[in-house]
């Protein structure tokens, strides 16, 4: 008959207009200022700079190594190198980003810098009311806004973070290894230099063999990361 | 109300029979879908003639890809078909893979297949969504199509980290592995979506009026449709056996039989019901999928993602994305950017034949016509 398929399609409606008065899981939307959904874990919407210690600048791990800054596609992070180097998380010394921009306007959240960065030091935050009022310093968001907390990305991202402080712990390991290696090693030189300079007979005095250097200590770093 | 007899008001048409009219819809006409515009010539209500002309969107898609590395290409093809993100990030990547000979491993395999059909299925109910707008059906049928979108959204965004821009797949695999629980909650939103499909198919697929709207309208011959070479569903609405899946037989599609649907009339109405049976279809090849997937890296260990660099060569690797064949072909001279990037994008060659289902038909007409082309500017215009 016609106006059958009508008759049906406008009971499917009744049905479900009816249905969102009983069923709470008719009711898909929420009322987004006040109610909010939980952000999944896996989000992304721009990147930030992840910083060991409490002082913010001086516990950045980015090196300037500027390799995000070239796989960038759209071109949005400007990094400076600095002239002088500077203590990392291990002990090593390193370059660090006098400037480090990145562009709001252009970034468009694809999460390739956080993929190639091979010091763990640029994530992706969760962040997502990033609207500004200023179109234009307000859009370049610089070094200081970038640098947030490791503890802040161990919220944002438990899993992530977990698997990115055990593969600093693993790096800081090595590194001590290494230093160990290097102190006994230089110890053996240095003892061994000491005994040709005593089978010398003393004709010349060796002045005070200088001692070996010690590693700075990464007791600040992220060895002391529950990973670890 | 007639005029009086006395005034000299005369209506629009009067003594100007024959003359014809050219409109320009768009390029913001609600129902060309984006930046789109037709330039139609009209006799009275008729079509005589129907140009399309695109190019708003333009943004030098190919060109910028041929001046960033190979990773930097992927996230701006999800920018081409901007529903079916995963499908396209699929297709580069299977072509970069055939110039790099890189292995895919079982379960990326795996997660490639699940989350393009997934994709396909969400392409079909928006398409089902808006072409039923552009029918005069305001509101329900769309609000009904998204509400089901938003849960397979919902999927992709806790998999890849964004609802449409996933810039997911990467050479030799997946960016990264599925989150714990991800498998159950998919299992539950293909189980639960026969149910949605079921009561689309009550709400609308018997529908009076959306037959006598659709049927017989915007046809297509299966000859005319071959040699302009449309592909995906519209050509088998029009019965043309042809669909990538089977014939190229990539990814791991020949482990999981499904049928293809077939149209005999190839009107606006076998297109739309293509879609709500390709949908099916496809949720009969996730439900074992989801169960079958192996456990396993989801990356070739050979790929790299710095200096990626492939041998002198050439690819072109394609898959049947929801609108069609979508395919990219790569030039490599050995540098770190492809020399050639050239992107086969369905819906522009899909949208060549409008002008052909059109004439003759209302101006009403046109506009569910293009409705069931299916297209995305994004991809159009490039």
């Amino acid at each position: 008959m016609l106006g059958t398929g009508i008759l049906k399609g406008m009971l499917e409606t009744a049905k479900n207009f009816a249905g969102s008065y009983h069923d709470p899981a008719r009711l898909t939307t929420v009322e987004y200022p006040e109610q909010r959904i939980a952000s999944k874990e896996n989000a992304r919407q721009f990147p930030f700079l992840v910083h060991d210690t409490e002082d913010p600048m001086k516990g950045l791990r980015c090196v300037a190594c500027q390799i995000c800054e070239k796989e960038c596609p759209p071109q949005c992070i400007y990094i400076v190198k600095s002239k002088d180097k500077r203590a990392d998380y291990k002990g090593q010394m390193q370059l660090y980003p006098v400037t480090f921009d990145i562009d709001l306007s252009v970034c468009m959240s694809c999460q390739i810098c956080v993929e190639v960065c091979p010091f763990e030091s640029i994530k992706m935050d969760t962040e997502f009311e990033l609207s500004n009022t200023d179109r234009f310093g307000g859009l370049l968001v610089n070094k200081h806004q970038l640098a947030k907390s490791n503890d802040h990305y161990r919220k944002i991202h438990p899993s992530e973070a977990a698997a990115s402080d055990a593969a600093l712990a693993v790096e800081v390991a090595k590194a001590q290894a290494k230093a160990k290696a290097d102190v006994e090693a230089k110890a053996k030189a240095a003892a061994e230099a000491k005994a040709k300079a005593d089978a010398a007979a003393a004709a010349t005095p060796v002045g005070a063999v200088p001692s070996a250097p010690q590693p700075s200590s990464p007791a600040t770093g992220p060895a002391a990361a529950p990973a670890a | 109300m007639d005029a009086p007899a006395n005034r000299t008001v005369q209506s629009v048409g009067q003594g100007r029979e024959g003359e014809l009219l050219e409109v320009a819809m768009g390029p913001q006409h609600p129902s060309t879908h984006g930046v789109f515009r037709m330039d139609v010539v009209l006799d009275g209500e008729t079509v005589v003639k129907l140009k399309p002309v695109f190019g708003y969107l333009h943004r030098n898609h190919e060109k910028i890809a041929e001046n960033t590395s190979y990773l930097g290409s992927m996230p701006y093809t999800d920018r081409l078909d901007y529903f079916c993100s995963l499908s396209n990030n699929w297709a580069y990547a299977l072509s970069v893979e055939k110039l790099a000979g890189l292995q895919v491993p079982e379960r990326a395999e795996y997660i490639r297949l699940i989350t393009a059909e997934l994709t396909r299925v969400l392409n079909h109910t928006c398409l089902a969504g808006f072409l039923l707008q552009d029918m005069g059906a305001l509101g329900t049928p769309l609000m009904y199509a998204f509400r089901e979108r938003e849960k397979i959204l919902d999927l992709i965004e806790s998999l890849t980290g964004a609802r449409m821009m996933c810039n997911y797949m990467r050479f030799g695999g997946c960016r990264c592995d599925l989150p714990p629980g991800w498998l159950d909650e998919a299992k539950k939103v293909v189980a639960e979506y026969p149910k949605f499909l079921d009561e689309f198919d009550a709400l609308l697929s018997g529908n009076e009026i959306l037959m006598a709207r659709t049927q017989g309208v915007g046809k297509l011959s299966a000859e005319l449709a071959i040699s302009a070479g449309i592909t995906g569903p519209m050509l088998r609405a029009s019965g043309v056996d042809y669909d990538l899946r089977k014939v190229d037989n990539y990814g791991i599609y020949s482990r999981y039989p499904f049928r293809v649907p077939l149209g005999d009339h190839g009107d606006v109405y076998d297109r739309y019901m293509i879609r709500m049976l390709e949908m099916r279809e496809s949720l009969k090849i996730l439900e074992p999928a989801l169960n079958d997937i192996p456990d396993g890296p989801v990356v070739d260990p050979k790929a790299k993602l710095r200096g990626f660099r492939p041998k002198p060569g050439e690819a072109y690797g394609r898959i049947e994305s929801p609108k069609g064949e979508l395919g990219f072909h790569l030039i490599s001279d050995g540098s770190p950017n492809p020399y050639r990037y050239r992107v086969r994008p369905p819906s522009l060659i899909n949208l060549t034949i409008l002008e052909d289902m059109c004439l003759g038909q209302t101006i009403a007409d046109a506009v569910i016509t293009l409705g069931s082309v299916d297209i995305v500017l994004g991809e159009v215009d490039r």
